[in-house]
């Protein structure tokens, strides 16, 4: 079995040793040459660690406003129906400053993939406490641990699973099995949005272990241990399909 | 003849694939490479070119010839 990286990768990009956002980033280009819509996918990615991707990926990329890329993915969609239309974020862009974004593009069901990598902490500021942070993490603004009684904890795709929409899941890009399942629910996505069936989301769990303090194998054993238990993974809307 | 390809300069020392790899091929050389991290190295004779590095790999190190 020949495995080579994509050649939609042009650089080396500078994400942290065990980012997730690598993984991510090569999975979207394996599955865009998989498709053969390399030359007609338009990518947005949001202000944060997401947008390092500018540089890394040969697509035609947009970086829109902090939480506004799924808006910005939408006006491309509109003037350019042809084109395949990713928008391409973090936790924090995507639950926190363009919450409303994200229902209000659900609830239009935009013909749109959007690929969120959730992380638990907000990342490139500093891993201060995120609505998706765990009860009892202990980040740099949660020092003594997220207080379950003040602060709750935000599971985006329990927002999402009883709207009328394309596609969504939840992938854990921890070990070769979780990333191939990862592969498996980008590729649905884009294909849901080939068949015109609306709003296709998909996060992906991502170790950060910058913010984690933990070292990269320990924060990938924190994601599948602990924020799995938060974060169920899985299929939870499939129009037209089995689920 | 090598079953994979390794290109160390990209190599961030994350240990994914010391971790994940089935035949414990992959180790750690004690070198830092070229982004300041310690890299790491396969042992041909071990590795069977099953791909679980290259899939856990954040940084596109590997490539597998086989």
């Amino acid at each position: 079995m020949v495995l080579k990286a994509p050649e939609s990768i042009i650089s080396s990009a500078g994400f942290c040793p065990g980012c997730g956002h690598g993984i991510a980033s090569r999975l979207v280009g394996e599955v865009a040459e998989e498709l053969g819509i390399q030359h007609k996918l338009v990518t947005v990615v949001d202000v944060a660690c997401c947008s390092f991707n500018i540089d890394y990926w040969k697509f035609d990329t947009i970086m829109a406003a902090h939480g506004r890329d799924i808006p910005t993915a939408v006006g491309v969609k509109h003037t350019r129906p042809d084109s395949m239309v990713m928008a391409y974020m973090g936790d924090g862009a995507a639950y926190s400053i363009g919450m409303a974004e994200t229902i209000h593009a659900a609830l239009r069901n935009d013909n749109i993939c959007v690929i969120v990598i959730n992380n638990s902490v907000f990342g490139m500021t500093g891993g201060q406490m995120a609505p998706t942070t765990l009860p009892g993490e202990k980040t740099a603004t949660s020092p003594r641990g997220k207080d379950p009684s003040r602060y709750g904890t935000l599971s985006g795709v329990e927002l999402l699973k009883h709207m009328d929409i394309g596609y969504l899941a939840r992938g854990e890009m921890v070990g070769a099995a979780g990333i191939n399942k990862c592969k498996k629910y980008i590729k649905k996505a884009f294909e849901h949005q080939m068949n015109g069936d609306g709003f296709s989301f998909v996060e992906l769990l991502s170790p950060c272990p910058t913010n984690l303090n933990m070292p990269p194998v320990k924060a990938k054993t924190f994601v599948h241990e602990e924020m799995t238990k938060y974060f169920p993974v899985g299929e939870f809307i499939d129009k037209g399909g089995k689920i | 003849m090598n079953k994979v390809k390794i290109e160390i300069s990209r190599c961030k020392g994350c240990g994914y694939c010391v971790d994940e790899c089935p035949r414990k091929a992959i180790s750690f050389t004690g070198i830092i490479g070229e982004k300041g991290y310690d890299t790491i190295k396969i042992d041909d004779d071990l590795c069977i070119a099953c791909g679980s590095c290259y899939r856990v790999c954040p940084d596109r190190v590997f490539e597998i010839l086989v």
